[in-house]
């Protein structure tokens, strides 16, 4: 969607009201490009630099090399944080995605109170990470939270035998998954309602002159129409979930043992605890070649998409 | 047409227990925020608190300056929509009314920043703040945050929806372009103003990490940092943390009642766009 340049009169010698738009123009971007370029554009340069160095955050630069990016493959952190981060987007991309999909399927229908839910479903996006997390804590608390509570009403199991939630290894992943699909499914709930209000209506006319079931229909309309959607929810879920931080943060702080460590949470110990920051910067190179790829992937696919329409 | 009925209702149903679901978190949040610490695990759970305590909040208020997190959170919210709000919506207007060379290359370049993550780049950002000596302070968050691509990007779009018969025609009149940017263009992108806005100011509110690094200082803190560490403090004052956690959620809930529909809107855009 890129026009514009075209419509430049062409001329020899550009009048001077051409110049003094072209200057406007550039000054209009100036506050925004300086600052862009201090903040963001620097920083990629350093960053990348910094990660063949041996930073402390004191010290003058001292490369080292690879040595940061070859002691990934060694550093058992840096591999569990991976692992984790890998179980953590596997799951809460495909939850995230058949829940709200589901949601706004259902909403899609001439439901009563249908603008009531999408009001309650989507409330929950707002509020922060540090929020959710310290309700959370509270409603999981192994020993007397009210979940826990409730499982022994239901099943009448001792209280030791309940999930200790956030404070088991082997629950605790799993649960900081469950929070964050409860608080986010209504954001991408509301971005699959846009993607069904685009698809037209005539097409579901058309099923069912032709006798088409619901099933058919969904499969037949519903899907390859909003298949461009799914599409980019995935993308922007996979982003999201290599860049969590702040619910482990709060929840677990990457425990039980390192149960919950994920990248970010790598990068943040590496660089502002232990003040390693060279090393931590080949970590957070890492991550971005892992999201520049999930990137790729979806400028590809959406060049398809655009070609199949 | 009865099946149809019947199946309705069980959507109906089953979309009444997710909602349950998703309000009985805050409802419990709420409840506790009342209670005392050994109220509050009593089983069975009386919803409605046998007495209202408002000890809780009281010590959220005073006794650990909340009352400066939430001013701290609000200086910054506020002036970073602002600083966002001048930035883009200038260079928005320079992207998608001006003319000049290389004007669609530069935007380009700012799409693919778009893509850069924060977290990415944290470190060199956190080092580039430092020597500039605003560690500390509050100025690291609003220079770090004050110019976003997004921004540039969802009011371009905006203002590319404006005719330009309207940019002309005041031209002709003789009308500047920074005249022609604050009393034609401006006006006409209201919504798209008004989506940046809510979506800057309610990002900024909940942000926890960019705090967590740039500030150290407690009468610097913002909400989310100051309940963080209250809750790592005093992880056993159950009640206060719940109205803490209260509290920081109030001025989300009044720009959702009042501002839900730029919300919607700009998840939506950003479900188009990426």
């Amino acid at each position: 969607m890129i026009t514009g340049a075209d419509r430049i009169p062409r001329r020899i010698t550009p009048s001077r009201l051409q110049y003094r738009e072209a200057l406007a123009g550039y000054l209009y971007i100036l506050p925004n490009f300086v600052g862009f370029l201090i903040f963001t554009g620097i920083p990629v340069i350093a960053g990348l630099v910094i990660s063949f160095t041996s930073f402390n955050g004191v010290n003058t630069l001292k490369f080292v090399g690879l040595d940061n990016y070859l002691k990934l493959f060694r550093d058992t952190n840096f591999k569990t944080a991976l692992v984790n981060n890998l179980w953590y987007a596997f799951s809460v991309v495909p939850l995230t995605l058949a829940i709200s999909l589901l949601l706004a399927l259902a909403l899609n229908r001439r439901i009563a109170l249908a603008g009531f839910f999408k009001t309650i479903f989507f409330f929950p996006t707002l509020t922060s990470m540090v929020a959710v997390g310290c309700v959370a804590l509270l409603l999981f608390e192994p020993n007397k939270g009210p979940i826990n509570q409730l499982l022994k009403a239901v099943t009448g199991l001792p209280a030791e035998s309940l999930p200790k939630w956030f404070f088991s290894s082997k629950t605790a992943l799993g649960t900081v998954v469950a929070t964050v699909v409860w608080k986010q499914a209504g954001y991408y709930m509301v971005m699959f309602m846009g993607g069904l209000k685009n698809i037209p209506s005539h097409l579901y006319e058309a099923a069912k002159v032709d006798g088409a079931g619901p099933v058919r229909t969904f499969f037949s309309i519903t899907w390859p129409m909003l298949s461009p959607t799914t599409f980019m929810v995935t993308i922007l879920l996979f982003i999201a979930s290599f860049q969590t931080f702040d619910i482990i943060n709060v929840t677990t702080e990457g425990g039980p043992g390192r149960a919950t460590s994920v990248l970010v949470f790598r990068i943040y110990r590496e660089a502002f605890r232990d003040w390693k920051m060279g090393y931590a910067s080949a970590i957070a190179y890492f991550l971005f070649l892992i999201i520049l790829v999930v990137t790729l992937v979806q400028w590809h696919g959406q060049r398809n998409w655009v070609n199949d329409d | 047409m009865l099946k149809r009925n019947v199946f309705l209702a069980c959507l109906f149903i089953a979309l009444l227990l997710v909602a349950l679901l998703m309000v009985v978190p805050f409802v419990w949040m709420l409840s506790a925020s009342f209670k005392s610490n050994m109220e509050i695990f009593e089983s069975p759970i009386h919803w409605i608190p046998s007495v209202f305590r408002p000890d809780n909040y009281r010590k959220v208020w005073i006794e650990i300056n909340f009352i400066g997190f939430f001013l701290n959170s609000l200086k910054l919210s506020s002036a970073i929509t602002l600083a966002q709000l001048a930035t883009c919506s200038l260079a928005a207007y320079s992207f998608s009314k001006m003319h000049f060379p290389g004007r669609d290359k530069i935007f380009v370049a700012y799409l693919a920043t778009m893509m850069i993550p924060w977290h990415a780049i944290m470190i060199p950002q956190f080092i580039v703040v430092k020597s500039l000596g605003l560690y500390n302070s509050h100025w690291s968050l609003i220079l770090i945050q004050a110019f976003s691509a997004f921004g540039v990007f969802m009011l371009r779009q905006n203002m590319l929806s404006i005719p330009d018969s309207l940019h002309e025609a005041a031209r002709i009149d003789g009308c500047g372009s920074f005249r022609i940017y604050t009393s034609i263009i401006l006006p006409l992108c209201k919504t798209g103003l008004a989506t940046l806005t809510v979506l800057t100011f309610n990002g900024i509110w909940n942000d926890y990490m960019g705090p967590m690094l740039y500030l150290d200082s407690d009468n610097l803190k913002t909400v989310q940092l100051g309940l963080a560490s209250f809750k790592r403090q005093y992880s056993a004052d159950y009640g206060a943390i719940m109205a803490g956690t209260v509290c920081s959620i109030i001025p989300i809930v009044l720009v959702y009642i009042f501002a839900q529909r730029y919300i919607v809107e700009g998840v939506a855009f950003a479900g188009v766009k990426g």
